[in-house]
């Protein structure tokens, strides 16, 4: 049995079968209180838990197993840089907690530091650091431990969108030569889209949908990660029906035809996307549509107008509701 | 979303002060200012009396009389020993009381600081009947090695480590505090054990308290005077410190005390401005 095997479950919180292989990026994703954080501690070994948790066959919960014993390498949104050790000591911190000689450990930090192209602010404090560079440092912290399992909560949350596209390059760079297993939370499609290999998506403490990236953006089985990817998605009995915001048709009365599918609605929200205006509608469901502008001001569709959805069958995909099809 | 819930964050908040906002925020009322002043008077004006009234031109005969330079060196000698109990002592307690769960905790919390409000000589009487040679502990100590602690310069030392400590404690514990365990879990998943964590996250981020809760204990060390002439006494030599040198003074030769007084408050203001300067040099 190689690599991880998990049922975790935190009473009142969570209960989330997971495993991953090795070599394998899972990202987790979901709402806030979905039990991603929760998940990730409790792998760490850093809140209680039942259930089991078992990584190479061996049991990590069973007696519960400190998080100092279990080699996980986690990275957390802040850094959490040690702020009175220099960027070389806080990587060299992990294999010195192991017992390697000094030296030897600046050794290897120092390595890790080229590894992430910082070689040059071994000797910086962690207070001098950009956000971007401090979160390699602490990437390479975690990493300098060689983890059987590297636990990353939201690594780019704190970081300017520029930043974090280039560390999220890089990253992909790192995971793909690092052979443990990867969890990585995320509330950013585009982290899970490329940074994972499989998408595990939590909503109250639940898997409500698991899959590979493209999957779980083209057939999203809840409402969060329908707004992630921005697609509309509407149970209907036991099928999921999806479309795209840009296949909507907006009008001021009951559309006659060919439309299937059709929704009475009050406008709740609007603002420019991309090229057209996005409307949030809100009714029985709250449903997005793109029109073009000159669409808004010649039907005045501003915030609190009553409107029309409607959708061709050709446009929307549908399939089922039941979880493992 | 992060772990943080699950952890007490206690990053430092920024402060954040502007300059003009007195300005814009009007005249200060007179119902605050008057209290003020009348605060700073009290502070300020027997300081300056006792500087204005102090027969300087004894200084040099008090500083070559022996039994000053007696009383000094004892105090220097119990003060900077008091540190170190308290250091050793304390630094582990307040470790205790602000990292460790352990059933009865919020009751030793409490009892800690018991002698902050207890009143010194009261101090001094229930060290007398915890060590005395016929209290509860010193009856052990006399039986069975013949150590008698009241009236030694080691009972001056308890004495000032008794009402130093919790005043250290309650500054170690508050760094602690402050700093949070968040780094203590990031030690932790790296490897290292409590006493790595400990020694190499733990209190070096909980220095500024460390240094700030010694000095706290120096300068309640340097003036400690009741629980000390109740369980120490006051002999020239062994257990007369300034403070009960400046006493016993008082009552034949006014003057002197004066200087004496003068030398004590000189010394402990310098010491102190030294460390503070020192202290924000580093940060």
């Amino acid at each position: 049995m190689t690599g991880l095997e998990a049922h975790v479950e935190v009473p009142g919180r969570l209960q989330v079968d997971l495993s991953a292989a090795h070599g394998e990026v899972v990202a987790v994703i979901g709402p806030n209180g979905a039990g991603k954080s929760t998940l990730l501690a409790a792998l760490a070994g850093l809140v209680p838990q039942r259930g089991s948790v078992s990584v190479d066959g061996r049991p990590w919960n069973d007696p519960p197993l400190d998080v100092r014993d279990r080699g996980v390498g986690l990275v957390f949104q802040d850094q959490r840089l040690f702020p009175h050790l220099s960027a070389l000591a806080n990587v060299a911190f992990g294999p010195r907690s192991h017992g390697v000689p000094r030296a030897e450990a600046e050794r290897r930090a120092q390595a890790w530091l080229d590894r992430f192209g910082i070689r040059d602010l071994a000797g910086r404090r962690p207070a001098t650091l950009s956000g971007g560079q401090a979160q390699r440092v602490a990437i390479a912290r975690a990493l300098a431990l060689d983890p059987v399992l590297l636990l990353l909560d939201e690594p780019f949350a704190s970081l300017d969108v520029g930043v974090a596209t280039g560390l999220r390059i890089e990253l992909a760079r790192h995971l793909d030569a690092f052979d443990g297993i990867t969890v990585l939370v995320t509330h950013d499609a585009i982290d899970a889209l490329t940074l994972a290999d499989r998408v595990v998506v939590l909503d109250a403490g639940r898997v409500a949908q698991i899959g590979t990236p493209l999957e779980v953006a083209g057939r999203p089985r809840t409402e969060h990660v329908a707004r992630l990817v921005g697609l509309n998605v509407l149970r209907e009995g036991e099928r999921f029906v999806a479309f795209s915001p840009s296949v909507v048709t907006v009008s001021l009365t009951e559309p006659h035809g060919s439309a299937r599918h059709r929704w009475p609605g009050v406008i709740a929200h609007a603002a420019p996307h991309g090229g057209s205006v996005r409307l949030l509608v809100t009714g029985a469901h709250d449903l997005l549509a793109d029109v073009t502008p000159a669409s808004t001001t010649e039907l005045r569709l501003t915030p609190g107008r009553e409107v029309w959805l409607s959708v061709k069958e050709s446009s929307v995909e549908t399939y089922s509701a039941s979880v493992g099809s | 979303m992060t772990i943080e819930p699950l952890l007490p964050d206690s990053r430092t908040r920024e402060r954040r002060s502007d300059s003009a906002a007195g300005a814009r925020l009007g005249r200060p009322p007179l119902l605050l200012v008057i209290p003020a002043v009348l605060a700073s008077a009290l502070l300020v004006v027997p300081l300056v009396s006792l500087v204005l009234d102090t027969p300087w031109s004894g200084l040099r005969s008090q500083l070559a009389s022996s039994s000053v330079r007696q009383a000094l060196w004892l105090t220097l000698l119990v003060s900077l020993c008091t540190v170190a109990a308290c250091v050793v002592l304390g630094t582990p307690l307040a470790w205790l009381l602000g990292r460790v769960m352990f059933p009865g905790r919020a009751l030793l919390r409490a009892l800690v600081l018991v002698p902050l409000v207890l009143p010194p000589v009261v101090a001094g009487v229930a060290l007398i009947t915890a060590l005395g040679r016929t209290g509860l502990v010193g009856r052990w100590l006399y039986e069975w090695w013949g150590v008698t602690i009241p009236y030694t310069t080691v009972a001056v030392v308890i004495s000032h480590t008794f009402v130093a400590l919790p005043f250290y404690v309650l500054s170690v514990q508050g760094a602690l505090e402050s700093v949070g365990d968040r780094f203590d879990v990031v030690a932790a998943g790296l490897g290292a054990d409590r006493w790595t964590t400990f020694r190499r996250v733990t209190m070096p981020l909980a220095l500024p308290g460390v240094l700030a809760g010694a000095a706290l204990a120096w300068a309640r060390s340097l003036g400690e005077f009741g629980a000390t002439i109740t369980f120490a006494g006051n002999y020239p030599g062994t257990t007369q410190t300034m403070p009960s040198k400046i006493y016993t003074a008082l009552q034949s030769d006014p003057g002197a005390a004066r200087i004496l007084s003068m030398i004590l408050l000189v010394l402990s203001i310098g010491v102190l401005v030294g460390l503070r300067s020192r202290w924000l040099a580093r940060t």
